[in-house]
């Protein structure tokens, strides 16, 4: 039995975030990431991030996780890092978390305080041959791509024109992968417009209104049939077209991933706005259960910025709950939940606060 | 909220109205070069301000506060250009005499123009609508994103927005 005082689950922003407050505290951090390398999300991002320049916006995904793992080295003596590990149980008797190293190293850990940071995971779309290989999610893409360095294909169909869709969209074409056309069921691009004018003045076309319909191909895509739906989302068929690509990619939405926060017994409440089930806490990310906590896109789809703050918000309140604190730390929380609060205001944000609304409760 | 208009939300490209919205007035750009912010989504965004060092970029009340530019006080030196995560900003000049003018682009693709290369020009909607010839490539913040000067006729600096090397 490993233990510690505080355990963060995910190496993305928003556990690296946690552990780095928590150890500023004082407290003992272990961090179990299940990836080869720390940083999430980020180290596939090679876009220049939005937010504010405070939370380093206009700096590339791959540079913000460079900063937050040099503050993690700064802070070794309090934070041990345990990569390739995966958390796979919260057992609610004695709150024992199982993880696994790689395939047949397994461990217990017991910790006073547990910050749940695991991110999302990717939908998936149905429509027939959806099984065949060249259909990727587009998180699986930007691995290849930016994480290894193989390219998915020669010829893409982007389905999805959120910011997802449009980013990986530029990230093809600067791989010198043709992106063929997004297409995106909503009437409108869903994500930020500066993102969609930075691939149509590539010359990838957008067609709102439009879905995949199937896809063709023997042992992989060889083809697929895109179509344009009319206001009561039925595909028009006479509009049906068939697309020459070998690769299909979907950006359709992600899903919280909240299994160890079902195991833990957190209360949980499905609200569509933040991505699906979700778990109910305070506005320090505190759940129903004292000891746990969460931070990022495990509590509601949003972004690295917000992911970020999330995470040091309940770093600090984990720490301070077991006596820690540095001076100055309670202007650091008043001052990192008004940055989440100004950057939560904007139109853009109306779903994500509607959302919250339904979440963030008092205990 | 601001007004877009079902053009741009559709598909990506600014309406006729949304180009004038953001372009210079004549008197401006007679002047020297400026910076021309495209970007009229309220975005939780900022670092346009921050990257300015003549503060013609005004400060965010708010951080989905639209960008406003000072033209008076922009000397048209790219920094903000090279910083823009939406690649939204691009500097006009259409100051000297006679039809020609320079336009200044981000641009984060291989192969990179040279000085001196014709490259085709894109608009808005990536067709192809000229020749251009690259008079200087560089990379103010060393950090992958370059600014491309390039040669336009005075009368397509607001439409072209994007080149292409072909080799
Ligand atoms: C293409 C794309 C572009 C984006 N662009 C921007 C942008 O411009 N600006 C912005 O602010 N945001 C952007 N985002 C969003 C941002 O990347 C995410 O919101 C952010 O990464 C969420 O952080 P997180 O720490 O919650 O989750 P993640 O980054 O997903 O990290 C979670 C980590 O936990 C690990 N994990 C999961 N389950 C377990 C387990 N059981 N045990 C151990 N480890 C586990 C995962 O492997 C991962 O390493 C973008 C996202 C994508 C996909
Ligand atoms: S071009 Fe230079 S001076 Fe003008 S707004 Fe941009 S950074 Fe400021
Ligand atoms: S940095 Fe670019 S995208 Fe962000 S607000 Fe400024 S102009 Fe808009």
């Amino acid at each position: 039995m490993r233990k510690t005082e505080v355990l963060v689950v995910g190496g993305g922003p928003a556990g690296l975030s946690a552990a780095i407050a928590a150890a500023s505290m004082g407290a003992k951090v272990l961090l179990v990431d299940d990836g080869l390398k720390l940083g999430g999300q980020l180290v596939k991002q090679t876009h220049k991030f939005f937010g504010s320049h405070r939370q380093s916006a206009g700096v590339r995904g791959i540079k913000i996780a460079g900063m937050l793992l040099s503050d993690i080295e700064k802070l070794k003596d309090k934070i041990e890092v345990v990569s390739n590990t995966t958390a796979t149980g919260y057992y609610q008797d004695d709150g024992v978390v199982t993880a696994m190293t790689g395939e047949d190293v397994y461990m217990k850990i017991k910790s006073e305080r547990v910050i749940i940071a695991t991110g999302a995971s990717e939908r998936m779309l149905t429509f027939p041959n959806n099984d065949l290989p060249g259909v990727y999610g587009a998180g699986a893409v930007q691995t290849l791509m930016n994480v290894y360095g193989i390219v998915p294909g020669d010829r893409v169909l982007m389905v999805g024109a959120g910011n997802i869709g449009l980013i990986v969209s530029y990230q093809l074409m600067q791989a010198n992968v043709e992106v063929a056309t997004v297409v995106e069921a909503m009437p409108y691009i869903g994500g930020y417009l500066v993102h969609a004018s930075k691939i149509r003045r590539l010359g990838v076309p957008i067609y709102t209104s439009h879905t995949i319909l199937e896809v063709y191909g023997k042992d992989a895509v060889e083809a697929a049939a895109i179509v344009k739906l009319d206001s009561k989302w039925q595909p028009i068929p006479s509009t049906k077209r068939i697309l020459n690509v070998d690769t299909v990619c979907l950006s359709v939405g992600l899903s919280p991933l909240i299994e160890l926060l079902w195991q833990a017994g957190c209360k949980m409440k499905y609200v569509p706005q933040l991505g699906g089930n979700v778990v109910l806490r305070d506005k320090y990310m505190r759940t129903s259960r004292r000891d746990i906590f969460v931070a990022g896109d495990v509590a509601g789809i949003e972004e690295a910025t917000s992911a970020m703050l999330e995470g040091k918000l309940a770093g600090l309140i984990a720490a301070s709950d077991l006596g820690y604190a540095y001076d100055g730390w309670e202007a650091d929380r008043e001052d990192t939940l008004s940055s989440l609060e100004e950057l939560r205001r904007g139109p853009l944000s109306e779903k994500i606060r509607s959302g919250l609304k339904e979440v963030v409760v008092e205990w | 909220m601001v007004k877009l208009s079902e053009h741009l939300r559709r598909t990506g490209v600014f309406s006729m109205e949304e180009v004038n919205r953001v372009m210079p007035p004549p008197e401006v750009l007679k002047k020297g070069p400026v910076a021309v912010v495209e970007c009229i989504q309220e975005i939780p965004c900022d670092p346009c301000h921050a990257s300015c060092p003549f503060g013609a970029i005004k400060e965010f009340k708010d951080i989905n506060d639209l960008p406003e530019i000072d033209w008076e006080k922009c000397t048209g030196c790219t920094l903000c250009v090279a910083k823009c995560p939406g690649l939204a900003i691009f500097v006009v000049d259409a100051s000297c005499d006679g039809d020609d003018a320079l336009l200044k682009l981000p641009y984060e693709f291989y192969p990179v123009p040279e000085k001196g290369e014709e490259v085709e020009l894109l608009n808005r909607a990536g067709e192809v609508v000229g020749k251009g010839e690259v008079r200087s490539v560089i990379e103010p913040h060393k950090d992958g994103t370059k600014v491309v000067t390039v040669h336009v006729p005075k009368d397509m600096i607001a439409d072209v927005r994007h080149v292409r090397v072909v080799r």
